[in-house]
């Protein structure tokens, strides 16, 4: 059976590029190096729930029709329209979103891509504040201490910290791997003791210490690779560290704050900050000021809750100051597995990473004025064009209303939520299964994509989909630029 | 399609025309003997000067950094904006244009062949995607290979050739041109916050010094017989005192010289010229290096002019950039690329009345007017690093005319202005001069045969600027010449006529020019080389090259090594 | 008629493992919507509430209200945050306002959550024709 290898995974912003796909009369029958989500796409993603033929809604009921039929009426509804949004582009390749860039500049729009719902504000406070990063290599090879703030890896990305920080083997810094086994071992035996002894003794389950109350463990002083997590849960992530923040919701902002002063060598006036006591603070900010080569991710966790951007400027300036007194980058956990590259080309071509707006004839750049959930809220958009993505799923309920109210177009391999409420449905290829291309790793690390079998009879890639809705948009306007002139 | 050009006064430095009114007849998209003069389409130049096509030896237009910039600057943006018509793209930026932009602009300058200098290997990909969208030049790229673990650990062992084999397959793969050297050894001290401070620092690790990384490059530039030679971006570079160790890399590559070929080529000189112990007693290092380059021929230099105005820099120097971040305290981005390379990027704004930025502009003009020999200083303004490089029309203005510089020293800081060397240089270069450093001299550095020049067989890449050599005099009439070079009347791109009146007519798409280097004995990608490379890269080493499809028009250019 | 305990809480939305791989398998999998119908919720807040878990629990907060399957949640303690995974039914009750910077606000929400054990989980069909009348 043919074995297809180095593959990029096309789930999350990790970009896996190592897995091994078998291959059985078209279809893969067997995953090999991926995660649990890696594995679920590859095996499952041709499931009942594709949609093999282009779909058109006719008197509230969807129907049947031709690619030819559907790229018109969706040209019409485009060509149409006054201010249309282009929204989604995170799970599609480069290549689909230079098309669709084109679009969106010909029909006069806003295109948007996910990170307006994900990493928007980072963004923004990168270009408040800039960003000292690097690619994930670099961490693998020289950070001696890795902090997730705001993140799980281990749900969202779950092979990050196996192929590129904490338990990677660098050049010059150890894995850490043993280490924690070691220390799931010793925590195994621990538990079977408490049980026997609450068995014997106690006859109840002792409640857990608050955590909070937790001060930093030896051994985050030691050399080599430590792992602390600082999040408002106990995510599964955070077991694995070597340290565990548990900060009060809503209130990174003063912890981030906190950490800032304490490397300026200030002094705290107060005992706790966000619910940690300072002196525990004061023994991290110590061990941050040490390492050799620090690296702070930061996710959702920070860009979602109150404060926003604010947190990321926080986050980012204190990583910028620590570069005073040793090495320390810090980098967004992107989600999708391409969302970084809608971003790169985006910007290349506008100059702008998202939310661009083309009304005018160039292109503007307004987060909070051109992102597409503010634009649904103000219910100016007209018509819609949403590609690899689900915003009906992902959008608050307020901007989905207007979303639905529009004339929507919906290209995607599988049926969702957004593609239920469409008036005319396109299924596309798979991008990384069944058409190839090119995503930006979290690093913006550019990784190719493969075509490793078959899209059903028929099924179009995105980019191709796109060219054709183009075409027929040009032809239409052209077409009308003759009757007005006559 | 044949086009003819008439009556033009033509500037071929190459072919040692100078200014002779002549035709230059088209066909095929290259120049030749002569066509149907009734079939052919015709531009009547009479009374314009004809040169062949702009080439830039040095800008960043493309690539993750220059990217990066895009995004961390929509300030720049804003006000500058270009909308979409029926033949070009939308776009914006003024330091840091979007693509279509970058294209365009340069076009209407009558620029048609473009070096992008900076490009990190692993992500190589990008550089050539964005090159795909920047349409109307001919382009090029160079790897970043002065850091390059695979380099370090050969050069370490002495392993030239096997080093040089290594070199000819990343050439190859990352559709590259020429060797770039950054800060050479800093660089990957860098990865842990150090620099180095001279040539024969060790670089920490490695048990290497730059000046082992400068020739033993050098030498293995010589066996891959590439067009150009190293690419060099010196150590310590914007830091007062550095002109000794510009002096120093020019010196320590002196022996390799073969009488023939240059061995070197020290980029965005201005940065690299600074005397004095520290800010405060900066001064100008020309002279030296103008003494030096006018007495050796294995060396060329382009500028770095700086432009008083407000910029972006760029560059793979990590430290220099981080130290450019605490001089100004504007926002700073830093990207390091594993195994590879860093970058840095620090939104900047020259200052006139800055003593500093004063002086800097002083040097690089100092430097182009010393240096005797046209062809062995280009002019650039290391773009967007010095200034935009829609500013080369100013520059142009400042090396035909001492009146131009005159009215631009009187407003600049005094104290710079009294140290100034420019006062006492008479100096004005006329259009033939113009042509070497603008196009002749840029694509002989770079081995572009078909390039810089309107012999027949030539890329018909032609720009034709109303100005007339005859009646004007540059030295008084410096803004009309400005005005001239600013908009070109017709810009010819493959004997297509893309720029008419400095508004561009037609979008057509640049070829990707890249090094096919053919060893006799290619580079063995075992299955420990793959281990290796699992281990120093976090990418498998299938998807590392970029594959010829990443480019839009590719131009594989065959280059017989010598081992 | 039993009266329940209302709690007043702050409510987290995000990520889980079981709704990243339901999300590949497709969106209209019973994988994904099983994902994405729960509510983690603390041991010591479930005991307040006085229900067991997978029992259904009505969300409110100023935006929306939904019902979703209480779960016990073994991220703890965090008594006073409750957590449900991305998707429709989050949607309903998340804090649209984007503060003018496009993003609007899915963390860190007060809401009100209430033991529904006899109101139904809707269908994603169900769910969409309730709350946009379209389906």
């Amino acid at each position: 059976m043919p074995v297809v290898k180095a593959v990029t995974c096309p789930v999350c912003g990790s970009l896996c590029d190592d897995i091994e796909l078998t291959i059985q009369e078209g279809k893969v029958v067997k995953v090999k190096n991926g995660c649990a989500m890696c594995e679920s796409k590859f095996l499952g993603y041709n499931g009942e729930h594709r949609i093999l033929k282009p779909l058109i809604r006719k008197n509230g009921e969807f129907v049947k029709t031709s690619v030819k039929e559907a790229v018109k009426r969706a040209a019409e509804i485009l060509a149409e329209a006054n201010y249309p949004v282009l929204y989604g582009w995170s799970s599609t390749n480069c290549e689909a979103t230079r098309v669709g860039i084109e679009l969106a500049e010909e029909v006069g729009g806003v295109i948007d891509n996910t990170s307006v719902i994900c990493h928007g504000p980072s963004i923004l406070s990168v270009q408040d504040v800039g960003i000292p990063s690097c690619t994930l290599g670099q961490i693998r090879h020289r950070a001696d201490l890795v902090i997730y703030w705001g993140s799980d890896p281990w749900s969202a990305h779950p092979r990050h910290i196996e192929r590129y920080t904490a338990f990677s083997q660098g050049r010059f810094e150890n894995s850490a791997w043993r280490g924690y086994l070691t220390k799931i071992k010793a925590s195994q035996v621990r538990k079977k003791i408490e049980s026997a002894v609450r068995r014997v003794f106690l006859k109840e389950a002792p409640s857990i210490p608050p955590l909070i109350r937790r001060e930093p463990p030896p051994s985050i002083f030691r050399e080599g690779r430590k792992l602390v997590i600082i999040d408002v849960r106990r995510t599964r992530s955070a077991q694995m560290a070597d340290y565990f923040i548990q900060v009060e919701p809503n209130r990174d902002y003063e912890l981030l704050q906190a950490f800032r002063a304490l490397i300026r060598d200030e002094e705290l006036e107060v005992d706790q900050v966000a619910g940690v006591p300072v002196e525990y603070l004061e023994e991290v900010a110590d061990v941050m000021i040490r390492c050799n080569f620090g690296v702070l991710f930061f996710g959702v966790g920070l860009t979602m809750s109150s404060g926003k951007l604010r947190n990321i400027d926080a986050a980012l300036s204190l990583i910028r100051d620590l570069n005073m007194r040793t090495k320390f980058v810090i980098m967004p956990m992107r989600g999708h597995f391409n969302v970084t590259g809608a971003n790169t080309v985006s910007t290349w071509q506008t100059g702008y990473p998202y939310a661009v707006d083309f009304s005018l004839g160039y292109p503007r750049y307004n987060p909070g004025e051109t992102s597409v959930v503010d634009v649904l809220l103000r219910k100016e958009s007209d018509a819609a064009l949403v590609i690899a993505s689900d915003p009906v799923a992902n959008f608050p309920r307020k901007a989905v209303e207007h979303l639905v109210k529009n004339p929507l177009i919906v290209i995607d391999p599988h049926m969702n939520a957004t593609a239920q409420m469409a008036d005319v449905v396109f299924p596309s290829a798979f991008v990384g299964i069944e058409a190839c291309g090119t995503a930006y790793r979290m690093d913006h690390v550019p990784l190719p994509l493969k075509k490793v079998v078959e899209p059903p009879r028929g099924v179009l890639t995105d980019e191709e989909i796109l060219r054709r809705i183009l075409s027929e948009v040009k032809k239409m306007r052209k077409k009308r630029q003759v009757e007005v002139a006559a | 399609m044949e086009l003819l050009i008439k009556n033009g006064f033509v500037f071929d430095p190459t072919n040692g025309v100078k200014g002779e009114k002549m035709d230059i007849a088209v066909s095929d998209g290259k120049i030749v003997e002569k066509v149907n003069e009734r079939k052919a389409k015709k531009i009547d130049a009479s009374g314009m000067i004809v040169m062949p096509g702009g080439v830039d030896i040095h800008c960043h237009i493309a690539g993750s950094e220059v990217n990066t910039g895009r995004l961390l600057r929509p300030e720049d943006h804003f006000k500058d904006f270009e909308r979409k018509t029926s033949t070009t793209r939308s776009g914006v930026g003024y330091s840091i244009p979007s693509t279509f932009t970058t294209g365009y602009r340069y076009a209407r300058m009558g620029y048609t062949t473009i070096m992008n200098p900076s490009m990190p290997p692993l992500e190589a990909k990008h550089t050539h995607e964005e090159l795909s969208d920047t349409p109307m030049v001919d382009k090029a790229s160079y790897p970043l290979l002065g850091d390059w673990w695979f380099v370090l650990e050969y050069l370490k062992d002495g392993k030239i050739e096997e080093c040089a084999r290594y070199i000819a397959w990343i050439m190859s793969s990352t559709k590259g041109y020429a060797i770039k050297i950054v800060n050479p050894g800093g660089l990957e001290a860098w990865g842990f916050g150090h620099n180095v401070s001279s040539i024969d620092d060790q670089v920490p690790c490695f048990c290497i010094t730059p000046r082992e990384i400068i020739r033993g490059l050098c030498k293995v530039n010589k066996l891959l017989n590439l067009p150009h030679t190293i690419h060099v971006h010196t150590n310590n570079l914007g830091k007062p005192g550095n002109y000794q160790t510009a002096l120093e890399t020019m010196k320590c590559v002196e022996d390799l010289y073969d009488g023939n070929k240059p061995a070197i080529h020290i980029t965005h000189c201005q940065f690299s010229a600074f005397k004095g112990d520290d800010w405060a007693s900066l001064q100008s290092g020309a002279e030296e290096i103008a003494n030096y380059v006018n007495t050796h021929s294995h060396v060329t230099l382009d500028m770095g002019q700086v432009i008083f105005t407000d910029t972006t820099t760029m560059t793979a120097d990590g430290p220099f950039q981080y130290t450019l971040y605490e001089l100004s305290g504007n926002k700073w981005v830093n990207h390091d690329v594993e195994t590879e390379t860093s970058a840095g990027i620090v939104p900047f704004r020259y200052r006139r009345k800055r003593y500093v930025h004063a002086v800097q502009w002083s040097i690089g003009l100092e430097l182009a007017l010393l240096i005797k020999d046209p062809w062995k200083i280009f002019m650039t303004t290391d773009h967007p690093n010095g200034g935009p490089f829609t500013s080369y029309p100013k520059i142009i203005a400042w090396f035909m005319s001492k009146k131009a510089r005159e009215a631009a020293l009187k407003r600049i800081n005094p104290r710079a202005r009294s140290r100034s060397l420019l006062p006492t240089i008479d100096r004005e270069l006329n259009f033939y001069d113009i042509a070497v450093v603008t196009r002749a001299g840029q694509a002989k550095a770079l081995g572009l045969i078909n390039k810089g020049h309107l012999g027949v067989g030539a890329d018909a890449d032609i720009a034709i600027y109303n100005v007339n050599p005859e009646k004007t005099d540059p030295s008084r009439k410096y803004k009309l010449v400005r005005r001239a070079f600013k908009r070109a009347a017709y810009t010819v791109k493959d004997g297509k006529i893309v720029v008419k009146d400095g508004e561009v007519l037609k979008h057509v798409e640049g070829a990707t020019m890249w090094l096919d280097v053919q060893s006799l004995e290619p580079a063995k990608i075992t299955d420990d080389v793959k281990r290796r490379f699992r281990e120093y890269w976090t990418v498998e080493y299938e998807n590392y090259p970029v594959t010829e499809d990443y480019l839009e028009v590719s131009n594989p250019i065959p280059i017989k090594a010598c081992v | 008629m039993v009266t329940y305990q209302k709690l007043k809480v702050t409510l987290l939305t995000g990520r889980t493992i079981e709704q990243g791989v339901g999300k590949e398998k497709g969106k209209t999998s019973q994988e994904y919507v099983d994902s994405v119908t729960v509510c983690f919720i603390d041991p010591e807040d479930l005991r307040k509430l006085g229900i067991k878990e997978k029992t259904n629990v009505q969300v409110s907060t100023e935006h929306g209200s939904v019902v979703v399957k209480a779960l016990k949640s073994i991220r703890g303690p965090h008594s006073g945050i409750i957590y449900i995974p991305y998707g429709p039914w989050a949607n309903v009750i998340v804090n649209p306002e984007t503060h003018s910077i496009g993003m609007p606000s899915l963390k860190g929400i007060p809401a009100e959550i209430e033991p529904a054990p006899n109101k139904p989980l809707l269908s994603l069909r169900a769910l969409l024709n309730q709350q946009f009348g379209k389906d």
